[in-house]
């Protein structure tokens, strides 16, 4: 791993609609390093997608605004950065790949145009040049008759190769960060193994960092260095893959990885998960925000919020039982899941 | 802030889900918008206003008076002042609102009859049938609706039936597609296949499962229509097409009312407002009605 | 795309046939004479009789219907007998006028509903949303004849800055001309002007939380670009449907603009035919209106086409 490339600090993300406000992200902080891979997981609506557009200053504002917490890029704050200064950054320096590629191109320009508008932004060259450009960035990423395709706009393409358009586009101007929010959730499962292919490859090429975000853990184990567990707009368990896969600690992490071998049991993609739901982030929480899903629930949990505690170095979890004094174990779990419904 | 308890957690919960509960009921959603609910309360009164007007009205609508022309308004006891003819402006604009409320709903009635009926042929039984009418509604929808309605009345002659039937024939096309479109999404539903295989007649099927369908858009599309209605009344009535004189029309003071812009302007002014109040408030309760009932219909 | 174009030049055949049907059918329900009708109360009895004659209103009524449609297709819309020329003389006389008119109208209304739309829809909720949404539903609710009035009331007769009626010509330099252009334009525009700010709204609220908008961001684009090429582009398709629709009001918005302004286009030879009682010319202007109301059309939904890349060759529709 390389220098530190981004580090997020106690991040608050608030949305304002109408009176009703939702506290969307509620003090993440992770840290990237150049070539290094994280991945951010969690069920939907935990916050992913909002800390990867927070992480580029893309919030919509109105109804979203950044209330505090630092975003530091390369040693400066950018979370205060003014908007021209950003532009600069978005799509040379880092940029991004979404879940849905039949939604993330522009109907109605041609894939060509979209390719050239970036590196045309970006890189002072002529038409002509960038014309090249794009042409060497769709053979890249493995589109055959690239010169052809250039002309074509994207209803004309398939999903896999619309998803490795927007790897070319986002690639274009050789970012140190790709943040792919979902790259493969839209894909079939054999194109999926393709495209996390082929950004590892390219990860190779340009020494990118990569910001992974999905709810598939498969994905996490394969292609991640470190993980992020995201709940309610918190951090709820992070480390390195190594660590979260060995040996997993908050009562969610558990919960994720029992949904992920049911599914996988299954084959079919239906995700019998944690039962209960997650808390409407319109009200305060006041105590851990799992605690009404949690089946090792006790009342302090539902009393004050669990602070974050290194459990060994690097792998922080948020949660009241899992510290160095009072381990909570998945052995247990018949025994305190008992314990927990006689209360 | 005190300490939060679960129990206190639970009654924020449920206080959210009534909450949103209410918030689904349809009169709250309509009256919550504010506008639509001024649109409705001036549609009320212009109501009471047409159905009270003998009581409302100063003068005899009719009532000429050589003496007293041209006057400005609250000149000798006349509220809103007198046309060319000495006739009372506010007690005419007053019996006006019958005529526009008359002419748009009796039209509106008329063409969502009609154009319902076609409708539901049309789409019910498709292939030819459908193919005939639809394109006898587009090549009267190619013809801008105040035209259609003016060729008509050259035809018809002047008269407030007349007007009637030549606003509510112009209405049929837009009703019949209206129609038509939910009778083929209504028709798609699993339902309908199931009520036939039920062995239940095609008139049955109609009028008990896709008429009542489709009742929430036409309601919508029938009250836009009524605005556009009083608005062709008026203009028919401007361009001497409409309602035989001396009957008070808001359109007919109008055109009365450019001739003498510059001697007594509030005639063509008080008029118009008139024209302008009455069309708005009906599409603001319009838009509400659409906002309450499916904000994503697309009429 | 020639196919397309083809086929959508054949499909509007059958509506011009009805559009012709109807025409024709309203002339012959007439009660009483047509003719008689059409050459007025003063007309003898003799005249009325070699007028029917000479329409061919005693033969029989399909020969009449060919007899029609031959005249249509040789644009042959008849004789009126108070002007004492041909209807198409006539009509090509004024439908430049109205022609420049509605143009004027539109353009106008693009120039303030678009750039509305979008403000309103980049400010969703704020004060000048409100504004611009309750000047969209004041604008689609006004009797633009009583607008008309307003203006001249206003500009004409009170500050006298612009002339009440008439219009001026482009070849007395380009002040002579607009100055008789601005008022009625302005009153024929106010109509579609709200109406596309509304739809522009609308589809701009849709468009701008799309995915493409965010990756254009994403790449660094200038948000006017994000919002002015991303954006827009986007929310055209919409716009050009509403832009045939509001031909319509445009063209019939126009009967009653230029009797205000006494503008000499097809609007104002409908009511002035109206008040001669000279229906010939009435009918057979609504007609040629209707014409050009469906091949306009034609034309939005060829440019639909060239917008939106997506529509489909085969049915021509992206509906
Ligand atoms: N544009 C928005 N307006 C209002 N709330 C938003 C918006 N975007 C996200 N949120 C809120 O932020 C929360 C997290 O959303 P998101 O980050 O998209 O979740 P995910 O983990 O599925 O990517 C959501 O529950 C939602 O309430
Ligand atoms: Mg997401």
């Amino acid at each position: 791993m390389g220098e530190e490339l981004l580090r997020v600090e106690d991040l608050f993300v608030e949305f304002k609609t109408g009176s009703i406000v939702t506290k969307a992200i509620n003090g993440v902080s992770f840290s990237l390093h150049q070539n290094e891979t994280l991945g951010i997981v969690g069920e939907s609506g935990s916050g992913k997608s909002v800390t990867a557009s927070a992480a580029m200053r893309l919030i919509p504002n109105p109804p979203g605004r950044i209330t505090s917490g630092s975003i530091v890029y390369k040693g400066q704050d950018i979370s205060q950065l003014n908007e021209s200064k950003m532009r600069k950054l978005r799509g040379n320096e880092m940029s991004m790949i979404f879940q849905d590629p039949t939604t993330s191109l522009n109907p109605v320009f041609t894939v060509g145009h979209q390719l050239m508008e970036s590196i045309r932004i970006h890189k002072n060259l002529s038409k002509r040049e960038a014309k090249q450009e794009s042409l060497r960035m769709l053979e890249l990423v493995g589109i055959p008759a690239a010169k052809q395709r250039l002309k074509m706009y994207p209803h004309e393409f398939s999903g896999g190769m619309r998803q490795r358009v927007m790897i070319a586009i986002a690639l274009s101007c050789q970012p140190q960060l790709l943040i792919a929010d979902e790259p493969t959730t839209a894909l079939d499962v054999t194109v999926q193994a393709q495209i996390l292919a082929l950004m590892k490859d390219l990860q190779r090429e340009f020494g990118m960092a990569i910001m992974m975000i999905t709810h598939d853990l498969g994905v996490v184990w394969e292609t991640c260095d470190s993980i992020i567990v995201m709940y309610a707009g918190q951090v709820m368990e992070r480390g390195s893959v190594r660590q979260v896969y060995d040996k997993p600690l908050h009562p969610y992490t558990w919960g994720l990885l029992d949904s992920q071998i049911a599914s996988d049991q299954n084959s079919q993609e239906v995700l019998p998960a944690i039962p209960g739901s997650p808390p409407d982030l319109s009200f305060d929480v006041q105590g851990c925000p799992f605690a009404d899903r949690c089946p090792y629930v006790e009342e302090i949990c539902r009393e004050s919020k669990p602070a974050r505690v290194a459990i060994e170095d690097g792998h922080e979890v948020a949660c009241h039982f899992q510290t160095d004094t009072s381990e909570l174990t998945r052995k247990e779990e018949a025994n305190i899941g008992a314990s927990a419904t006689g209360s | 802030m005190h300490n939060e308890t679960a129990s206190d957690r639970e009654l924020l919960y449920e206080e959210q889900y009534k909450r949103a509960q209410k918030e689904q009921s349809f009169m709250r959603k309509l009256l919550r918008n504010k506008l639509a609910a001024f649109g409705f309360f001036v549609m009320i009164v212009l109501v009471f206003t047409a159905i009270f007007a003998p009581w409302i009205a100063t003068h005899p609508p009719h009532q000429m008076d050589v003496t007293r022309t041209l006057l400005g308004p609250g000149e000798m006891g006349h509220l809103l002042g007198t046309d060319s003819y000495g006739r009372d402006t506010f007690s005419r604009i007053i019996y006006g609102a019958r005529i526009s409320l008359i002419v748009g709903v009796a039209a509106v009635v008329f063409g969502a009859v009609f154009g319902s009926l076609l409708g539901v042929i049309s789409g019910y039984f498709g292939g030819k049938i459908d193919a005939i009418i639809m394109r006898i509604m587009d090549g009267m929808m190619a013809f801008p609706f105040i035209l259609l309605a003016i060729v008509l009345m050259t035809v018809f002659g002047q008269g407030l039936m007349n007007v009637i039937f030549a606003i509510g024939i112009a209405n049929i096309p837009g009703f019949a597609r209206v129609v038509r479109g939910q009778v083929l999404s209504v028709k798609e539903a699993d339902y309908i296949d199931v009520t036939r295989s039920l062995g239940a007649k095609n008139t049955r099927i109609i009028f008990h499962h896709v008429l009542p369908n489709s009742i929430a858009p036409l309601i919508v599309y029938a009250t836009m229509a009524v605005a556009g209605a009083i608005i062709s009344e008026a203009s028919l009535s401007f361009l001497g097409l409409g309602v035989q004189p001396p009957t008070a029309s808001w359109g007919s003071m109008l055109q009365e009312g450019k001739d003498y812009l510059v001697l007594n302007p509030e005639l063509a002014t008080i008029s118009g407002l008139a024209i302008l109040i009455t069309v708005l408030s009906i599409n603001l309760f319009g838009d509400g009605l659409r906002d309450a009932l499916d904000p994503k219909m697309k009429i | 795309m020639k196919g397309f174009l083809l086929r959508r030049v054949l499909q509007i055949v059958p509506t011009l046939l009805v559009v012709a049907i109807i025409v024709f059918l309203i002339t012959r329900i007439m009660p009483g004479n047509p003719a008689a009708v059409l050459l007025g109360p003063q007309a003898s009895v003799e005249d009325i009789e070699a007028y029917a004659q000479q329409l061919g209103l005693n033969d029989p009524i399909i020969s009449q219907f060919f007899q029609y449609i031959i005249n249509l297709i040789t644009f042959d819309f008849g004789n009126s007998l108070t002007y004492n020329q041909p209807v198409i003389t006539l009509l090509i006389e004024r439908f430049p006028n109205t022609i420049l008119l509605a143009l004027s109208a539109l353009v106008i209304a693009m120039v303030i509903g678009v750039p509305a739309g979008i403000i309103a829809a980049k400010r969703q909720n704020s004060f000048i949303d409100y504004l611009v949404t309750t000047f969209s539903l004041v604008g689609v609710s006004m009797p633009i004849f009583w607008l008309g009035l307003m203006l001249v009331l206003f500009f004409s007769v009170n500050l006298g800055w612009l002339p009440a009626t008439g219009m001026g010509s482009f070849d007395d330099g380009l002040w002579a001309g607009l100055r008789h252009l601005i008022l009625p334009s302005i009153a024929l525009a106010t109509i579609p002007a709200a109406e596309f700010a509304r739809i522009i709204r609308s589809s701009m609220l849709e468009v701008v939380s799309q995915d493409y908008i965010k990756a254009a961001r994403s790449k660094g684009v200038h948000e006017f670009f994000v919002i002015c090429k991303h954006g827009l582009k986007n929310a055209l398709t919409p716009l050009l449907t509403v832009i045939g629709l509001q031909f319509s009001n445009l063209l019939g918005g126009a009967v009653l603009t230029e009797t205000i302004f006494s503008w000499p286009g097809m609007g104002l030879l409908i009511v002035d035919a109206i008040e001669r009682r000279d229906y010939m010319v009435v009918q057979s202007t609504v007609l040629f209106i209707a014409i050009i109301y469906v091949v306009i059309n034609l034309i939005v939904d060829i440019l639909y086409k060239v917008v939106n890349p997506k529509v489909n060759l085969d049915t021509g529709g992206g509906k």
